[in-house]
This record gives structure tokens, C-alpha cells and sequence, in this order.
């Protein structure tokens, strides 16, 4: 493996998410002291997805720290910690991992900008690996977003590009709230054209992309599920269907605008993510674009999501993810005869 | 080998069969015993009372004074409608106040929400200190000014927070010391249990003072915990636990100086339990007589936290019936003061509640801005609101 910042030139020019994240943090500790990384496993061993690899040589056991394994304690510390000036990136291991933490997180991290009337927001940054898709046994797989997403106080980030890894994993930490950073752990080794000595502009939190341009429909999507809709989309140019893809970015806040402005145009949604259908963020996100597009909308707005089940034994899981055929039975639902 | 440690913890010799550990296997243990005495500590009526400062004997006395006057006063208040709640420290205000003047400018508390007395001696203002509990917003002081943290009302919540804070403090070079406060319920909560072991491992200069005042809502502590006392919880982390009578402020005093010097030296936290007793009901919500007796109310009153120094600084000459009768007009002063200051309305803005949720409100939350602001004007405009059915119409 290739220690970040130390890569050849000709091997610079394509890097994986993993290394974009960890570029990102080691670029946001270079430039700001109050920047501290902390969680289990983060410090010696780099993480169990190596993604703070580096980090603790670089910068000394007390900027990246290998805690007790207590998430309530890490989340709970870094609280206090962000009390006190500094700007803590807690690392969650694993998406389920993450709910022991979750009183720390609704109770106190997405509140104490409230409670106190503005007088101390709490700029910590909660990563936290999410998803499934690589095999993980139960409670490694969970796609936690809409219980973040119910909380007022968080942002809710996820990239799906390794250029996006960085950039939004920067402006998290820049960020002077907290933000809950969802890395889809599948992507973590995606490759892309990406250099860490051009860095892309930091994508500034809340502003979702159109991935490919399309007229036909729009499929709304986000993190893991982006590289599944973009295939989708190639696929469907056979159907004679020109799909239009949107990659959220960000859940909290949310981009109506962007949304908004390609289902008046396409005329027809379909929302696509792997978290449970009931009670998921596309229940949400169809219900703003029926709200705003109910005029233009040439059919319902559709979801492709995992089922409402716990995410099933590795062995299984292929059966529960969202994939390229399932979207494309959906989009093919999208009641296109009526059109013609 | 391991050498033989000189802490209390030492397994009997009798042991038939202990294997031989790896090297290292363990971490380092402190030298220092670890478990509490047996016995609360106490220095009233001791030498230790003889000895001690008189300006602080002093100041302690007024405080207590004024805050027993600051509970019934506050209690008072939830009778008018002017506090929403109040879980009154009326019983337990020597260990609220020594909590606040064993802190130095720059060393934090950590309150929960039974702990308004402390924050108020600490130097906020009374009325902010109200604010979460009258219901006009849920924390009204900027927790840096004071360096108090806003009172926590989930449960051993803020104890992890004072780690993360003392942790920082020191990483940065400041010789600050972090105080938390957490009652008797609150030692059962998970956050208790990471927050000391954080605070152990990271050698943390923060001071844990659990107010064991008998009850958790209704449940007495031997339904809470079977340890042989609270303090005793300290041992398994790797810091001393102290007991101490919740009821004598010196003692309370002197015990947290100890341990807020011990953090300070670099020598980690320490665990303090104060057994004291909470003599009002939870809140005004509560009914105590459900599940306790009056005649231990009695026995717990005899031993009053205010009366006990009153007596012994009689006792010595330190304070005369003036003395006294000052410290109950300060007292009184304090009182009228407050309820004049909560009798005035408070004054809402209402567009208040979309203003600290982040940084820069999403879009979302500006439309629902725009909607509360519509409706408002709305009730506000002479003809309009009406039908509404409630409210005066006049948008504050």
C-alpha cells in the first residue's frame, strides 16, 4: 500500500476513496492543530479499513488516538473535547457499532448548538463505514441514514466518488456543526483519476450532483447506490429510455432544488438507495417531489430499496441490495406507454 | 514476577492455582490505595474544623445559608406557575457548595440537573441558571463564561463530556481540572461506566462527585447498586474512591480539594462519593410519601447540612448570633431579588426556535421560518387571528 502524500507521480493520478478520506484527514490535521482523530483501532493499526493508516506516525498518539472501545465514551469525549476548541473526527468502525452512541449523538452533539442559543456549536465529525455489499456478517451492513436524518442538528453526508471523499470529508471537518459522514465501506476501493496533490475545490455540504444528464426519468440516488444507477442508466439506453442521475451527496440538508428541477424536466422519479423502503429516506424524498412536481409528474415517484427486513447474512445479501435489474424494473413501471 | 503491590486489592495467599500471566499483561496498578474507607469522612466537629480556614468555614456558611434560602425560593416558584420544574437540592447544598468554591476561574463543572444551586454559586446568573427550568429555552448562559456546562438532563451524560474536556484542556497545555456531578441513579448509566474508564486510562484531570442523596426518582440505592458503596466503583477503573458525609460541607470541601489537587498534579481522576439525602420530593411532580418515611426524613433532617456548620462555628467562636443573622438577611436580600426578576415575563421571540439549530439554516427550515413568521403576523394584524381561539393576538 502507498502511504498518502509520499506517492509517486504516475501512481498520484488514480487513487481509491479509502486513500481520498485519508488524504483528506491527513490534509485537514497539516493545516489546523485542533484537528484530532479518535476511535477505536485508528491510531496503530489505521483503522480495520486502514482509512486513518498513517495517520497516528504522522501526527503523534495524542492528535490520533486509539480509545477505549466505548462508542457513548469516544462520542461523549469528543463532546467535551469540541467544548473545548478542538475538532475532533471520530471514527464509528462500523454502521451498527455506531447506536451505542446514539444518546451522545440526539442528545447532546445535535443539541448543544441549541441549548446553549448559538454559543457553542460542536464541530465534530462522526464518520461512519455504512452499507452492505462486502460480505460483512450481521451488524457490519446497516445503512443507518434515516435515523441520522431524523435529527435536527446533524448533516448527513455521503460521497460516492473518490473526488467527493474528499471534498465533503473536508468541509465536514470544516464544518462548525456536526455532521454525520456516511462512507459507503463497498466504495472504499473504487478506483478514479484523482490526484491528491490537485485536490478538487471542496464540495461545499448540501448541493446534490447531476451524474449523468438525461430526459426520460430521474433516478435519485446517493452513496453505494450511485455506481448501481449509473449502470442502470447505460443499460436502459437500449430500452430507449434516457435516464438522468442524481447523486444527493448530502441528505441533511437536502437539495430540493436540484431534485426539484430535473423530475419537472424528466416528468418521472424513481428513488433508489439500499436502507429499508419503510420509513426510509426515499418515503422522504418522494414525498417532496410529489409535493413540488405533482403537475409534471407523468407517473408515481418509485423506490428501489433494500427490503424491510435486518440486513440479511452475507450469503443473502445479494438478494436484498438494490441492483442494476431491480432499478431497471422499476424504471420500466414508470407507465412510458402513456407517453407516446 | 510480579512484585508483591502494596494496594488492598492483593488476592488471599491461600489461592490453589493462579497461572502464570504473560509479561505485561496487565496495566500498570497505582500505588495509591484505591478503596474508600469504610467510613464517610468527616471534619466537622473534628480538629480538622479546628484547623481550618475561618474565611472558608465563612464563606461556606453563607453559601449554604443562601442556598437552602435559594431552594425554598425556587420551590416556591413552581407553586406560582413561574417554574415550569425544579428538582430542589434542598438537603444536599453542602455538597453544591462545595462543588462550586473548590473551582478556580478556569477549572469547569459539569452539572446535571439537580445541580442549579451549584451553578448559581459558581457566578451565574440566577435567572439564566432558571431559564431550562422555566421553560423559556433549554440552557440560557453561554457555558465558556462561567465555564459551567449546560446542566445535563439525560443521565451521566455530561460525565464523558467533562473527560473529553479535561482531556483537551491538557492536551493543550492548560491547567484546567473538570468537576462533574452525577447522583446516585446516574452511577447505573453505561455513560458512568465510559466516562470513568476514559477519564482512568487517559489519566484525565477530572474529578467524578456522585451526590448519593438515597433515591433515584423512587428507586432507594439498594435497589441501585449492590457495591459496598458508589466510591467503591472506583477500584475497577484504576482510581481512588473517596466517601465522604454529603452533609458536612468542609468535609466535602477538603476531600474534592484533594482530588481536584490530584488531578492537577497530572495524578489522574478520582471518584468521590457524598452520602447525603435529598430532603424535598424529586420535583413538585413527585410524591416522597410513596416510597419513604417520614421518620427517616426526621433523622436526615437532624443532621441538616446548614445547622451542622451553623453549630460547630457557633461553637468555636468563628460566628455569632450577628454573624448569623447577616447571612439570613443576605439570604432573604437574594430571595426578594430573584422573585422580583422571575415575576417579570420573560420575553420570547417565538422565530427564536429556527435561529441555533446550525450554523446556516438548511432550506427547509427557512421555509418553515417563512410559514411561522406568516402566521404570526397574521395573529398580529387587527383583524387577523381570529377564530384562532387562543393567545392575545400579539406576537411577542
Amino acid at each position: 500500500m502507498t502511504a498518502v502524500g509520499t506517492a509517486a507521480p504516475a501512481e498520484a493520478r488514480s487513487a481509491t476513496m479509502a486513500q481520498a478520506l485519508r488524504r483528506a484527514m491527513r490534509d485537514a490535521m497539516a493545516e489546523d492543530q485542533s484537528v484530532h482523530v479518535l476511535g477505536e483501532d485508528v491510531g496503530t493499526l489505521g483503522g480495520v479499513f486502514r482509512i486513518t493508516d498513517g495517520l497516528a506516525a504522522e501526527f503523534g498518539d495524542a492528535r490520533c488516538t486509539d480509545t477505549p472501545l466505548a462508542e457513548a465514551g469516544i462520542l461523549g469525549a469528543a463532546v467535551g473535547m469540541a467544548m473545548y476548541g478542538l475538532r475532533p473526527v471520530v471514527e464509528m468502525q462500523f454502521d451498527a457499532f455506531a447506536y451505542p452512541s446514539f444518546e451522545q449523538l440526539i442528545s447532546h452533539v445535535a443539541k448543544m448548538r441549541n441549548r446553549t442559543r448559538g454559543a457553542m456549536p460542536l464541530p465534530i465529525t462522526v464518520r461512519v463505514p455504512y452499507g452492505g455489499g462486502i460480505g460483512g456478517v450481521e451488524h457490519h451492513s446497516d445503512s443507518s441514514e434515516a435515523y441520522y436524518m431524523a435529527t435536527p442538528g446533524l448533516h448527513v453526508v455521503t460521497p460516492a466518488t473518490v473526488e467527493d471523499a474528499y471534498g465533503l470529508l473536508r468541509a465536514s471537518i470544516a464544518s462548525d456543526d456536526p455532521v454525520v459522514f456516511l462512507e459507503p465501506k463497498r466504495l472504499y476501493w473504487s478506483k478514479a483519476a484523482w490526484s491528491p496533490d490537485e485536490p478538487a475545490a471542496v464540495a461545499p455540504i448540501g448541493r446534490a450532483v447531476v451524474r449523468r444528464r438525461g430526459s426520460g426519468a430521474t433516478l435519485i440516488t446517493y452513496g453505494p447506490s450511485v455506481p448501481v444507477c449509473l449502470e442502470a442508466a447505460e443499460a436502459a439506453r437500449e430500452e430507449g429510455w434516457d435516464l438522468e442521475v442524481i447523486d444527493l451527496r448530502s441528505l441533511v440538508p437536502f437539495d430540493d432544488e436540484t431534485v426539484t428541477a430535473s423530475v419537472r424536466r424528466t416528468g418521472r422519479a424513481v428513488v433508489v438507495h439500499e436502507s429499508t423502503g419503510f420509513g426510509g429516506p426515499g418515503g422522504e424524498i418522494a414525498a417532496r417531489i410529489t409535493e413540488r412536481c405533482f403537475h409534471q409528474l407523468e407517473a408515481p415517484v418509485l423506490r428501489v430499496a433494500g427490503f424491510d427486513i435486518p440486513y440479511p447474512p452475507p450469503m443473502l445479501e445479494r438478494h436484498h441490495l438494490p441492483g442494476v435489474d431491480r432499478v431497471l424494473d422499476a424504471v420500466a413501471r414508470l407507465q412510458w406507454e402513456t407517453e407516446s | 514476577m510480579k512484585k508483591s503491590s502494596t494496594s488492598v486489592q492483593e488476592p488471599p495467599a491461600a489461592a490453589a492455582y493462579r497461572p502464570t500471566p504473560p509479561p505485561a499483561w496487565r496495566p500498570r496498578t497505582d500505588p495509591a490505595p484505591l478503596l474508600p474507607d469504610p467510613e464517610p469522612y468527616r471534619a466537622i466537629g473534628t480538629d480538622a474544623a479546628a484547623d481550618a480556614d475561618p474565611a472558608l468555614l465563612l464563606r461556606l456558611y453563607t453559601e449554604l445559608v443562601r442556598g437552602r434560602r435559594y431552594n425554598t425560593q425556587a420551590t416556591a416558584l413552581t407553586k406560582q406557575g413561574r417554574l415550569a420544574v425544579y428538582p430542589s437540592s434542598t438537603g444536599q447544598e453542602a455538597c453544591e457548595v462545595a462543588a462550586a468554591l473548590v473551582l478556580r476561574e478556569r477549572d469547569w463543572l459539569f452539572p446535571s440537573y439537580r445541580d442549579t444551586l451549584a451553578c448559581v454559586v459558581r457566578g451565574l446568573d440566577p435567572v439564566q441558571a432558571l431559564t431550562l427550568l422555566r421553560g423559556d429555552w433549554h440552557s440560557g448562559y453561554d457555558p465558556r463564561e462561567h465555564r459551567v456546562a449546560p446542566l445535563s438532563t439525560p443521565l451521566a451524560t455530561q460525565l464523558p463530556h467533562a473527560v473529553g474536556l479535561a482531556h483537551a484542556a491538557r492536551l493543550k497545555g492548560d491547567d484546567v481540572v473538570a468537576l462533574a456531578l452525577v447522583g446516585d441513579g446516574g452511577t447505573s448509566e453505561g455513560d458512568f461506566h465510559e466516562a470513568l474508564n476514559f477519564a482512568a486510562v487517559w489519566r484525565a484531570p477530572v474529578v467524578f462527585l456522585v451526590q448519593n442523596n438515597g433515591f433515584a426518582i423512587s428507586v432507594p440505592l439498594a435497589k441501585q447498586s449492590a457495591a459496598p458503596s458508589l466510591a467503591h466503583k472506583a477500584v475497577g477503573y484504576g482510581m481512588p474512591g473517596r466517601l465522604v458525609d454529603g452533609n458536612d460541607a468542609l468535609a466535602v470541601h477538603t476531600v474534592l480539594a484533594e482530588a481536584m489537587a490530584r488531578a492537577r498534579r497530572g495524578d489522574g481522576p478520582t471518584l468521590v462519593e457524598a452520602v447525603t439525602y435529598r430532603v424535598d420530593a424529586h420535583t413538585n411532580a413527585d410524591d416522597a410519601t410513596r416510597y419513604r418515611d417520614a421518620a427517616e426524613v426526621e433523622t436526615w433532617r437532624a443532621h441538616d447540612p446548614v445547622r451542622l456548620l451553623e453549630r460547630e462555628l457557633l461553637a468555636r467562636g468563628v460566628l455569632d448570633e450577628a454573624g448569623v443573622a447577616r447571612a439570613a438577611e443576605a439570604a432573604e436580600t437574594m430571595a426578594a431579588r430573584l422573585r422580583d426578576r422571575m415575576n417579570a415575563e420573560p420575553a420570547l421571540d417565538p422565530m427564536e426556535i429556527f435561529a441555533h439549530i446550525w450554523a446556516e439554516p438548511t432550506p427547509q427550515l427557512r421555509e418553515q421560518a417563512a410559514q411561522l413568521r406568516a402566521e404570526l403576523e397574521a395573529e398580529a394584524s387587527p383583524d387577523g387571528g381570529a377564530g384562532a381561539g387562543e393567545g392575545s393576538g400579539e406576537a411577542r
